[in-house]
């Protein structure tokens, strides 16, 4: 249990230093910029500049890991074959917890995660000898959604998901959820146990100790979730942004509310996501990199190329992109990751940074 | 007599009708049932096949399979799976034909009957019906970890072969069995060794169906994923194979990767990745009859 807390305390710091990010960026005023201290770096990203030797790079690099965050990472992959032919980069969908255990068994040079490492994990790598870096790659927003003739729910606070999906439940109609909604039963559908949103979802809403409700239909392929909302007019479910804005003409996306009385609803969108007012179901996703390969220069390569492209290239398969301070934050780190003057983030697993 | 004949006719004739009445009723009805059962079964394979074309015809055309894959669904191929299948499939095929054909000649022709063969034979057949992830478990553990060759296209066919091997050897087994035994003892009398028989009149005989179950097996190997997954295909991979030892992916790995996808157009490209799946499938499956023309008129 120790364990959880620690993270879900890391995965809140990070939205908080990217709206301060964000506020100083917009506000450019002298006073905001050292409240934000160093969470602003270079506001943009500096494009990818390849070197001049860039065509002789050889070697393979093997990702494994988030299913979730996979797209992303083929992607750059795709990309990065046109400017370094002879580098092969292969892609591995073990989940993120399997993607863990291979990493820190020194398996392969990058990890794909939708959460941060967990303390177990991070005790693996350590054992193994495995130093990271963690950097953010894009984010996710989980969707509550339901049928495009429910147009009665347009808005859930945090506190009637959770006792929608608690253990054991008495919400049973939508009735249950607000005055004036219909007395119809819901039929609900989620991700199942094995899923990275499945943890994140029940970790935010429900909190550590409490059990998710069973009495669900769970599948772990997202499309079967679509299907079922969008034939059943009674349906709820959750699942990742981009499942939903690829079928908005099936689904509608309930806003979600921190206040019980509804009074600050946030509908998922792009912008609601990247800059974190979509709370708390937005989530960033990660790349983990292991600071040996960061000694080889095709890893290098492939690491500037991913940073630099992955904002365009992530919206391009569904997620949202992060600020540009993030990625120009991301930048600078990587720079100093590779010439040895930053710490790897495993130094400090307890505080990860922001 | 004729009268006493006649008399027993009398007698027991309506009995007889109306029991034979009763059984071709019963024929009739069961005959209707059968009849059900196959066509049931070719109605739902239809259906399948239909609705795989309907969905991936569209998306059908030379580029899937000279392309790699893309997260444009338009510029997207298989060409990386498909090599990577073949490399699988051959490899599996070259490791398992010999041993499993060795197996069958072993056992039918060398091995005394006796309790030890008996358990041999029993545990071969229950091995064909272990599911195939354990087979992947198993060739996670043996090929990729302890004798350390990673997760490469030889620790994948090596865990395929191991996993259609049953198959291989129980097919063969019965080939060699329908082998007439007056041939055997034709070529003993004549003063053949055990060998000579084996070399050049059972297996010769029994070819065909050798042939057509190895490749029977061979094509569910094709379609096979829980194993490769454990032994480590990657979801995602732009080039070939080109060493033993080089990382690879397959048919169903991708098909099913492109399922996962949330735009609408790579469901039509897995469905048009379906269809080079069974076109490879069919394919070998013609081959196998192929064989089996071709060589059962040598005897």
């Amino acid at each position: 249990m120790r364990v959880m807390r620690t993270d879900s305390r890391a995965r809140r710091i990070s939205p908080v230093a990217l709206v301060m990010a964000l506020l100083a960026l917009v506000a450019l005023t002298p006073v905001l910029r050292a409240g934000a201290q160093d969470a602003t770096p270079a506001a943009t990203v500096t494009p990818y500049e390849a070197p001049e030797n860039v065509g002789d790079l050889e070697g393979s690099i093997e990702v494994d890991g988030s299913s979730t965050v996979a797209p992303i990472t083929e992607a750059v992959a795709e990309d990065f074959q046109e400017v370094a032919p002879n580098v092969q980069v292969s892609v591995g969908v073990s989940g993120t917890g399997g993607g863990f255990e291979r990493f820190c068994n020194g398996e392969t040079d990058i990890a794909d995660a939708s959460r941060p490492i967990e303390d177990e994990e991070a005790a693996l790598c350590a054992e193994n000898g495995v130093e990271y870096y963690r950097f953010e790659v894009a984010f996710d927003g989980i969707t509550i959604v339901v049928n495009k003739n429910n147009t009665a729910l347009t808005c859930i606070s945090v506190e009637s998901l959770a006792d929608l999906w608690t253990e054991g439940s008495d919400v049973t109609t939508f009735a249950d959820l607000g005055e004036g909604l219909p007395d119809e039963e819901i039929s609900l559908y989620g991700p199942g146990p094995d899923s990275g949103t499945f943890d994140f979802f029940n970790e935010v809403i429900l909190g550590d100790d409490v059990a998710p409700r069973t009495d669900y239909t769970p599948s772990e392929d997202d499309n079967v979730l679509v299907e079922g909302v969008s034939g059943d007019e009674n349906a709820l479910a959750y699942f990742g942004y981009a499942y939903f804005t690829e079928n908005q003409d099936q689904l509608n996306a309930v806003a979600v509310a921190t206040e019980s009385d509804l009074s600050n609803c946030v509908t998922p969108s792009l912008e609601t996501i990247a800059n974190g007012t979509y709370q708390p179901l937005s989530r960033p996703i990660y790349i983990y990199v292991k600071a040996e390969s960061l000694t080889r220069p095709e890893v290098q390569e492939f690491l500037r190329f991913y940073i630099a492209n992955t904002g365009t290239l992530s919206e391009d398969v569904g997620y949202v992109a992060a600020p540009a301070a993030v990625y120009a934050g991301a930048q600078e780190k990587l720079e100093g990751a590779i010439s040895g003057t930053v710490e790897p983030d495993s130094a400090a697993t307890a505080t990860p940074e922001s | 007599m004729s009268a006493a004949a006649q008399s027993r006719d009398v007698l027991v004739a309506p009995d007889t009708s109306s029991r034979l009445r009763r059984r071709e009723v019963q024929g009739r009805v069961l005959r209707g049932l059968f009849a059900g059962a196959t066509s049931f079964a070719v109605i739902v394979l239809a259906v399948l096949l239909l609705s795989i074309v309907l969905d991936g015809y569209d998306w059908l055309s030379w580029r899937l399979i000279t392309e790699m894959p893309s997260r444009r669904p338009e510029e997207a191929g298989l060409l990386s799976a498909l090599m990577g299948t073949l490399w699988v499939i051959s490899l599996t095929a070259i490791v398992a034909l010999p041993v499993g054909i060795g197996a069958a000649i072993y056992l039918e022709e060398y091995a005394p009957r006796n309790w030890w063969t008996r358990i041999l034979q029993t545990n071969i057949s229950n091995l064909a019906g272990v599911p195939s992830v354990v087979y992947g478990l198993l060739g996670l553990g043996v090929f990729v970890n302890l004798f350390g060759l990673g997760r490469s296209v030889i620790s994948g066919a090596l865990t395929m072969a191991l996993l259609i091997l049953p198959v291989i050897i129980i097919a063969s087994q019965e080939a060699i069995r329908a082998v007439p035994l007056s041939l055997r003892q034709g070529a003993f009398a004549l003063g053949a060794t055990r060998w000579q028989v084996a070399r050049h009149h059972v297996l010769p005989a029994a070819l065909p169906g050798i042939l057509t179950g190895t490749i029977l097996a061979l094509s569910r190997a094709i379609g096979e994923t829980a194993p490769l997954l454990v032994v480590g295909a990657a979801g995602y991979i732009a080039f070939n194979p080109n060493s033993l030892t080089d990382q690879f992916t397959v048919l169903p790995i991708q098909i099913f990767n492109w399922t996962g996808r949330p735009q609408d157009d790579f469901k039509h490209l897995a469905a048009a990745g379906i269809i080079v799946l069974l076109v490879v499938l069919l394919g070998m499956n013609a081959v196998a009859i192929f064989l089996r023309q071709r060589f059962s008129k040598r005897w």
